[in-house]
């Protein structure tokens, strides 16, 4: 499969836009990953395995975290993973509203 | 690190934020890391699906972020950077854009809207590596 590195995360990957790696699922794509460059697993994983909560994984068009099997998703050689950090925010903390 | 951007897509961003007025605008901003620029040629709109609140938060959705990235990518540019409006507060990152702000070496650019009238406009680069030692620093941003 295919995982899409965002613009951000492409420090850890060698500049690489997209990496190639092989595995049947989700979680072993993404373990493919970070084997690969390890300098990826902090910035996708929390101290206890758990994937950031503002770090997004698309299989295709869907947010893993939707799927019924969720990391364990079952994936094909054709398939893409992308992996897209949120982004959010707004004025509603400022406080010096006028 | 400069933001360069024609005097088109600035003039794009501050109207839009102006349109949403009395909510927050969002959008994407492609284009290229050059030396120590970012060079934007590319502004893609996007909504806010903060509908809940949208005078004052605002949130991308992750596929319009993966269709803008796709875009990118058939066009050979990055995302670089995002915007949006401060619909009567300052152009002044907040505390949750900074907590919400995980884009590293991207630009953050916030428009003050007063009124529906577009005020003044700053960038701030998200440095840091990691989430503890992150940080915004205003940014120049050059008309071209």
């Amino acid at each position: 499969m295919e995982i899409h590195i965002p613009t951000p995360l492409r420090a850890y990957t060698d500049k690489q836009e997209t990496v190639s790696v092989e595995g049947a699922t989700v979680a072993e794509g993404l373990a493919a990953l970070t084997a690969a460059h390890p300098a990826m697993q902090q910035h996708l994983f929390t101290a206890e395995g758990k994937l950031r909560s503002f770090v997004n994984v698309y299989l295709n068009e869907d947010d893993v975290r939707y799927l019924p099997n969720k990391e364990d998703s079952p994936v094909s050689p054709t398939d893409e993973l992308t992996i897209i950090p949120s982004i959010a925010g707004g004025a509603h903390s400022l406080c010096c509203s006028r | 690190m400069s933001l360069l951007l024609s005097k088109d897509l600035y003039q794009q961003l501050r109207t839009h934020g102006e349109e949403t007025y009395p909510h927050e605008c969002c959008g994407i901003l492609l284009g290229k890391s050059s030396g120590d620029n970012l060079h934007v040629t590319v502004l893609i709109r996007a909504g806010n699906t903060r509908t809940d609140s949208a005078h004052n938060r605002y949130n991308i959705a992750p596929q319009e972020l993966i269709k803008a990235q796709r875009e990118g990518r058939k066009q050979g540019l990055d995302i670089v950077g995002f915007y949006h409006s401060h619909p009567d507060h300052p152009a002044q990152w907040s505390p949750t854009d900074f907590a919400e702000a995980h884009w590293f070496s991207c630009a953050y650019v916030i428009t003050a809207v007063e009124q529906a009238a577009a005020q003044i406009t700053n960038s701030f680069l998200l440095t840091g590596t990691s989430e503890e030692d992150k940080a915004f620093v205003p940014q120049f941003i050059a008309i071209e």
